[in-house]
């Protein structure tokens, strides 16, 4: 952490957008007839990163490890547990739900599912003008007109706009998704699988979309997503979590030449090459199963399936440290993996 | 509502002929309750609901060109009872399930989307009053209050709002969990624009169709009240009270033909069942439209 103090003193060129810092999100497991609490899923814990101004972060990891969590609570969906996300200085989860509502339009999401985000009953129109009218931004005629320009920025027809979702198909769906969050001209966009319940084609489509609108708007992105590829071409730096904490950080062409947490080089074998023949020797198949986040691990949280793994790791939990100029990892033998990479 | 969603509706029902009979048995019975000081002229205006009665012979009198329908126990004219004993069904089912959904909306939505002790309070009420028999609750409260048309009433919203507390509560948990309802939070949506914009149009068909179904039992409720001589005081028009009245009359026991009163059941029968049919079409009719997908 102290690191990361350093760091931020350091870097005057890139401006830092929003700033996490410990953040615990755990889940009550209730039972009985009392629902008394009988544990806690730790579904994100203590976790820090920062986003700069103008950057794509990509957030990776396998399904249960937090990321979901992580992108909601950043934008207040759910409560978080404790810490805080500083978004130009200001704290977010220390504001009141009314003063809240200010900063809303300036941090937007996208969802991951195209069927489930669209109100079913509401028409294109009033689902990209949602969030103008909550915030009381011009006349109803002016709030369409605003809808008919960025339902041609994001390459919907505006002749739609009448149109209910179901109307729509997967890929327009999502790029309506895309128009609401815009509209209200955000800083920040999460990014919430926003690719991965489409197609290949049109995953390519959103994404070139998705490049343009940030050159154009200014946007910087928190991506979460679980496909390595899709991480990879659009996003700058790329943050790798599991069960709960993240066990590394750094530049995506460092991330891929040079993983060094375990973890992650495990994560980058197990990238498909579009090529069958290419054979691939150098694949780490994993021991066991993710652990239960209720229960997890003592020391490492990944010991139990490290290769690596020495009675160390059991014991203390490794910090996340700068290893490298903007290179973050949490594990005791980073050396060795520098050494493994070659 | 625009025209041509309007048009898709009407070529849907039309399409279907249970759902057209529904629709059009539920149309008669509404043009009737509107224009029954036509159909049956009321002959004193101040009281139109008390029927007429021709004559204090006790025993029915068959249909002619003075009583259609002929008469029932105590010289009625059932026509006249039919006709406006159809506002009367009108009255009791809209200002009953009006209420009951009133109450059962506000308290099952409040319940689901607030959730935690409020939802474990609201519900304990509600499991209080379900834990009632019906018709024995609703009796007591009668009871209590006095018969009377208005009384009834009161003591059918008392114990029925839970079944629509419980229908819309079940539903906006359900409808809650979408994504859309989260995306209105983060566009900054005020909570009671995501109740009313998100969640009630989307949770409330299932209590739509219900109380189209209702709509059939309820006045059926208030019917089965008057029968048991709890309801409207005696010559007030109502279906429940005319076949009240035919229970001695069903199998004539003067000798000679067994079914000589015939009319008496048959008549106020036939209003009630199709009544009820009509409404319970409507219902199955509505549960197909009202879900948008259907609609392509």
């Amino acid at each position: 952490m102290e690191k990361l103090e350093e760091q931020k003193r350091s870097e005057k060129k890139s401006e830092i957008l929003l700033e996490v810092k410990n953040l615990k999100k755990y889940f009550p497991i209730k039972a009985g007839v009392f629902k008394r609490t009988v544990g806690w899923v730790k579904a994100v814990d203590d976790i820090s990163f920062f986003i700069r101004k103008g950057e794509t972060l990509g957030l990776v990891g396998e399904s249960g490890c937090g990321k979901t969590t992580t992108g909601q609570t950043i934008l207040r969906l759910i409560e978080p547990t404790a810490g805080s996300v500083h978004y130009n200085g200001v704290d977010l989860l220390s504001l009141s739900k009314r003063k809240m509502k200010k900063y809303r339009p300036k941090l937007q999401v996208i969802f991951q599912d195209p069927y489930s985000s669209l109100d079913p009953r509401m028409r294109a129109k009033d689902i990209i003008a949602e969030g103008l009218k909550s915030a009381h931004i011009g006349s109803r005629k002016e709030r369409y007109e605003m809808v008919k320009k960025y339902m041609d920025r994001v390459g919907l027809s505006p002749l739609y706009m009448n149109r209910f979702p179901h109307e729509f198909s997967g890929g327009q769906r999502q790029r309506i998704g895309i128009a609401r969050a815009l509209i209200l001209n955000p800083e920040l966009i999460v990014c919430d699988e926003a690719v991965s319940a489409l197609d290949v084609s049109i995953q390519a489509q959103i994404l070139n979309l998705l490049d343009d609108l940030q050159k154009d708007f200014n946007l910087t992105y928190l991506f979460i997503a679980h496909d390595l590829s899709v991480v990879k071409h659009i996003s700058d730096r790329i943050v790798v979590m599991y069960l709960g904490k993240i066990v590394e950080i750094a530049n995506k062409h460092e991330l891929f030449i040079n993983p060094l947490h375990p973890y992650t080089k495990a994560l980058l074998s197990a990238n498909p090459i579009p090529d069958p023949t290419v054979k691939r020797k150098d694949r780490i198949i994993l021991q066991g199963d993710v652990p239960s986040p209720a229960n997890p691990p003592s020391g490492c949280r990944f010991h139990p399936r490290c290769w690596m793994a020495k009675p160390i790791c059991s014991q203390k939990e490794p910090p996340l440290n700068e290893v490298q100029p903007d290179h973050y990892v949490a594990c005791h033998f980073w050396k060795e993996m520098i050494e493994q990479n070659g | 509502m625009n025209m041509e969603r309007f048009i898709k509706i009407a070529k849907k029902i039309a399409r279907n002929p249970t759902s057209l009979a529904g629709l059009l048995l539920v149309l008669f019975y509404v043009a009737i309750a509107i224009f029954a000081p036509f159909l049956a002229k009321p002959p004193y205006p101040d009281t139109p609901y008390q029927m007429p009665q021709s004559g204090w012979s006790a025993i029915p009198k068959p249909p002619s060109w003075q009583n259609p329908f002929g008469t029932t126990q105590g010289q009625y004219d059932l026509y006249y009872g039919i006709i406006w004993g159809t506002r009367t069904a009108f009255k009791v089912g809209i200002v009953v399930i009006g209420l009951a959904l009133i109450i059962g909306l506000i308290v099952g939505t409040i319940s689901a989307y607030f959730g935690g002790w409020v939802d474990e309070v609201l519900m304990r009420i509600t499991d209080i009053f379900l834990a009632f028999p019906f018709l024995v609750g609703v009796i007591v409260i009668v009871a209590i209050l006095g018969p009377g048309l208005n009384h009834v009433m009161w003591a059918l919203v008392i114990f029925y709002w839970m079944t629509y507390a419980r229908l819309i509560r079940g539903s906006v948990l359900e409808v809650k969990e979408n994504q859309y309802v989260m995306a209105g939070r983060a566009l900054g949506t005020p909570g009671y624009r995501i109740i009313s914009r998100h969640i009630l149009p989307n949770a409330i068909f299932p209590v739509i169709i219900q109380s189209s179904m209702d709509m059939a039992t309820i006045p059926l409720m208030a019917a089965a009240l008057s029968f048991l001589g709890l309801g409207a005081p005696v010559g007030y028009a109502s279906w429940g009270q005319l076949v009240s009245f035919s229970r001695n009359w069903i199998v004539s026991s003067t000798g000679g033909n067994p079914f000589a009163y015939w009319y008496t059941i048959v008549f106020p029968s036939v209003a009630i069942v199709l009544y009820a049919m009509g409404w319970n079409l409507l219902g199955d009719a509505l549960r197909d439209i009202f879900d948008p997908r259907m609609l392509i």
